[in-house]
């Protein structure tokens, strides 16, 4: 115990991904994966990427971008358009509080590189009321009491969204499938699904 | 309480449209668009020990200090200092992004000294890492088994739990001078951040401003400051510029409290009619680098009572509060040894709890709830369930306290074109505060649920710039906080009930305010409507302040909850089919999210029974389900139907709910398992592993 351990902190499994994706020296990333590794620190330092050039539509508007190609589409749409609807939960795809449309279906944007999107149509819950007027699962969202502290809600309304964009009528097993990439740790599962299927109801009225 | 219109009734959260939009800015979403003070906002993030235990022979953030975009880095410990646990804050950096925030905590160099350590709770109490027994006795205590007639024993466990609110904790502080500082902080204690952050920064209290309207979960674990608060605030004056520091999902896992183990043998006597006569529980369990791990007593009748309990210290985060704190724990060991004494008497597990519940309120729910879930129908003895899928049923108890008091004072102001707005500087942490405010607020006015839902009414909450109230903790908020705004609201309305009385001619102690229209009680056609009431004011507005109450609020609660689970005999999966919840608050607020927090007590409370627990690794002394997919949380496919049923007693006075249906839960499911099995699992979670080797399909 006598010799002291050299450990390079903060290397996560994702910024791995992310710094690898990136292209930058495999080899230094790796060093600093290993928690003994008794490499000079000045040689971990991660490179910084060269920015890109990178068009997100979202909402049906065009922004263009410049970033590092590591930036997930999640933290591009929070960190760079201010687009703050989708929340950072997990950081890695297990609660789905991040969820967005691409291409009309539903996806993690903390797992996608906003490089990945560009040319896509992103469709985000900031998107959904028009003039002002909530939309049919948002309503139903809000007069079903199918939030508590409401930091899961649009990732929630998000992939209902994508359920009945494919479904419009979806059985509640449907519904329960279709919602189980989300956690809502408040617990009000349950008036989730009645305020989809409610929504469900409202929507078809309306086609 | 006085004649209401609103109290009762079925309210919309106000904050849900800002919620279901996106436009609700959580301590995690703020930024310039949302407060201009934040241009130029850098990311924080804190270097974390990888090591259980050890010295800190060196720490060197001289590399990071020249990264790209980095503006401030602070080592947070000194060289040769201890950590206790891994996850303990080391240094902390400040970035113009988060990712080069990351990549700074990668430049920074640590030496450990490795030193031996314990993670496991059984080992660590083994080696006498542990507390002074803390003992409680009633009556004879233990000697009290004398006079039983029939005594059952065993062994319960419960594992720790982390509280993963979906919003990490974390804070954001801008220095809008050199001594007034704003912080944006997830919490359920905003006055608690703000005098705490005073006095850590060395401030007056009123130089620190603390918001948050909207808050992603707590369930106590941000009960007060922590440790990230005045760390953001020490990043930002360094770098001289707004820091936004919210912890990862694997920091808030580690480092942001837990719920304590618990081990508890359990022991009842009873005389052959069931009566209990002594109750005995030895129990230990671990809170971490801190204590807090004892259980509650039990809510059933015993004559004589044993407690003793031993904290053990292992080297893992301090613990924490988490919602109805150590409840749970205490209702799955008591029931479920409650259950095992009805099969041993070979009674029914219902009529034996009326027998001994203290509760008139509870004896009442049991048989609501037996009801409701069709015990009398569906209930067969242990033992008596045949074939590859079993269904089973069990019931657990409910109690709390939920009382208010004083200390929040609130204002309500009136204005010339009708409209009302409404301050308190509370929190809602996702139980509907601020509709309780408002709901208060209109019951004061005799105002309608149409014109609390309309543009007409704002409730302000979040701000200590608001008027002082409490924290969000032990079911107290609903208490505290609806005498205080009906008190101001009250006061408002005799002010304007002095212009309406000039108007109509009539003594003001003769008008009533009710759905929207102040007029005479004696004569109800002789009145005017509220625009037209407040056009008489001679200023542009009034204003009154309020202060908390007496004789609105009361405290103690009863509930139960029945739990039918079906359990597959190959697979050893538990499926709850239907929960029924019975609880009492009280006068009922709102009834739409009363109900939502009964709900979500029960979801959150079959995820303790059959999913939740941190494992740690005794060996490398590393938490090894730091994340949600390993970590595991009820899911769209655990909740079965959840049947509430609220008892409204308006006569007792508000009182809080958001603790008592988490309790419960457990237990009920605990006890339907058995029921379905025959046998019982005695530790939660109880996952499939734990059905079979109970089944003896697989060696144990």
């Amino acid at each position: 115990m006598g010799k002291g351990r050299k450990v390079s902190g903060g290397v996560t499994r994702r910024s791995f991904l992310k710094v690898a994706g990136s292209g930058a020296a495999l080899t230094e990333v790796l060093t600093g994966c290993r928690p003994s590794a008794e490499v000079a620190v000045a040689e971990e330092q991660p490179q910084v990427a060269t920015k890109v050039s990178v068009t997100l539509r979202v909402n049906g508007k065009s922004h263009r971008l410049q970033l590092e190609p590591r930036v997930t589409l999640l933290n591009a749409l929070r960190h760079h358009l201010h687009l703050t609807g989708a929340k950072p939960v997990c950081d890695r795809g297990e609660c789905g509080a991040c969820t967005v449309l691409m291409d009309g279906k539903p996806i993690y944007s903390c797992m996608l590189l906003a490089v990945d999107a560009d040319g896509h149509e992103i469709t985000t819950v900031e998107g959904l009321a028009q003039d002002g007027r909530l939309h049919p699962l948002q309503a139903a969202f809000v007069e079903k009491d199918a939030l508590q502290c409401g930091f899961c809600t649009p990732g929630f309304i998000m992939a209902a969204l994508g359920l009945l964009r494919e479904n419009k009528n979806p059985t509640l097993e449907q519904v329960r499938a279709a919602l189980s990439g989300n956690i809502c740790r408040c617990g009000v599962y349950t008036r989730i699904f009645e305020a989809v299927l409610e929504a469900a109801k409202k929507m078809q009225g309306r086609a | 309480m006085a004649a209401t219109q609103v109290r009762g009734q079925r309210i919309p959260r106000l904050d849900a449209p800002a919620k279901v939009t996106g436009r609700a800015k959580y301590t995690y979403d703020v930024d310039q668009t949302s407060d201009p003070r934040l241009k130029g906002m850098l990311y924080g993030a804190i270097l974390r020990s990888r090591l259980p235990r050890a010295r800190i022979r060196r720490i060197d953030t001289s590399k990071a200090e020249k990264m790209p975009g980095v503006r401030a880095v602070m080592s947070l410990v000194g060289e040769g200092a201890e950590v206790q646990y891994a996850g303990e804050a080391l240094a902390a950096v400040a970035a113009e992004t988060w990712e080069q925030a990351k990549d700074a905590l990668s430049a920074i160099e640590v030496e450990y000294e490795p030193l031996p350590f314990e993670v496991d709770t059984d080992r660590a109490y083994e080696k006498g890492l542990r507390s002074s027994p803390r003992v409680e006795r009633r009556g004879r205590g233990e000697d009290g088994f004398d006079e039983a007639d029939v005594v059952v024993e065993a062994t319960y466990r419960t594992p720790v739990q982390i509280h993963t609110p979906l919003e990490t904790h974390g804070s954001v502080v801008v220095w809008t001078g050199p001594s007034q500082v704003v912080v944006y902080d997830s919490t359920q204690v905003l006055f608690s951040v703000r005098d705490s952050l005073a006095r850590e920064l060395n401030l007056p209290p009123e130089n620190v401003q603390v918001i948050c309207e909207y808050m992603g979960g707590g369930f106590g674990s941000k009960l007060w400051m922590q440790h990230y608060t005045p760390i953001a605030a020490r990043l930002s004056r360094k770098a001289g510029a707004p820091v936004k520091l919210m912890l990862s999902r694997e920091e808030d896992f580690l480092a942001t409290g837990n719920n304590p183990d618990a081990v508890q043998t359990i022991r009842i006597g009873a005389k052959k009619d069931g009566t209990f006569v002594a109750f005995s529980r030895r129990s230990y369990g671990t809170g971490g680098v801190g204590g807090g791990a004892d259980l509650p007593a039990p809510v059933y009748r015993f004559p004589h009572l044993y407690l003793e309990h031993v904290d053990v210290t292992t080297n893992a985060g301090p613990a924490a509060p988490l919602r109805a704190p150590k409840w749970p724990q205490a209702a799955f060991g008591v029931d479920s040894a409650i259950d095992e004494l009805a099969a041993k008497l070979g009674m029914d597990p219902v009529e034996l709890r009326i027998k001994n519940d203290p509760s008139e309120i509870r004896r009442k729910e049991w048989q609501i709830g037996a009801e409701r879930i069709g015990w009398k129908e569906k209930w067969r003895p242990w033992g008596s369930h045949k074939g590859v899928l079993r269904r089973g049923l069990g019931c657990g108890a409910s109690a709390w306290g939920g009382g208010g008091g004083p200390g929040s004072v609130a204002e309500v102001e009136i204005f010339r074109d009708g409209s009302v707005v409404v301050r308190l500087g509370t929190q809602d942490i996702g139980t509907g505060t601020k509709t309780v405010v408002g709901i208060a607020a209109a019951d004061g006015l005799g105002l309608t649920p149409e014109f609390l839902r309309s543009d007409q009414f704002r409730v302000y909450i979040g701000d200590t710039r608001l008027g002082r109230s409490g924290g969000s903790g032990g079911s107290t908020t609903a208490a505290s906080v609806y005498p205080a705004v009906y008190d101001a609201a009250d006061k408002a309305l005799a002010r304007l009930k002095e212009f309406v009385a000039k108007k109509l001619g009539v003594p003001a102690d003769r008008l009533v305010s009710q759905g929207g229209r102040i007029f005479d009680k004696q004569n109800p056609t002789k009145g005017l409507t509220w625009g037209e009431a407040t056009r008489l004011l001679p200023t542009e507005a009034i204003s009154q302040r309020g202060e908390w109450r007496p004789g609105m609020t009361g405290s103690g609660v009863a509930g139960c909850q029945f739990a039918e689970v079906e359990v597959d005999t190959e697979t050893g999966i538990v499926r709850v089919v239907k929960v029924v919840a019975v609880h009492d608050c009280g006068a009922v607020i709102n009834r739409l999210t009363a109900e939502s927090q009964v709900i979500g007590g029960v979801t959150q409370g079959i995820s303790f029974a059959l999913l939740e627990g941190r494992l740690m690794d005794w060996q490398t002394g590393l938490m090894i389900n730091a994340d949600l997919e390993n970590y595991k949380l009820a899911g769209a496919f655990e909740v079965p139907e959840i049947d509430v049923v609220l008892l409204d007693m308006p006569e007792r006075g508000v009182i809080g709910l958001g603790e008592p249906p988490i309790i419960p839960t457990a237990a009920a499911i605990a006890n339907a398992v058995a029921n379905a099995l025959g046998v019982r699992v005695r530790e939660l979670p109880i996952t499939p592993d734990k059905v079979l080797k109970a089944l003896g399909k697989v060696p144990s």
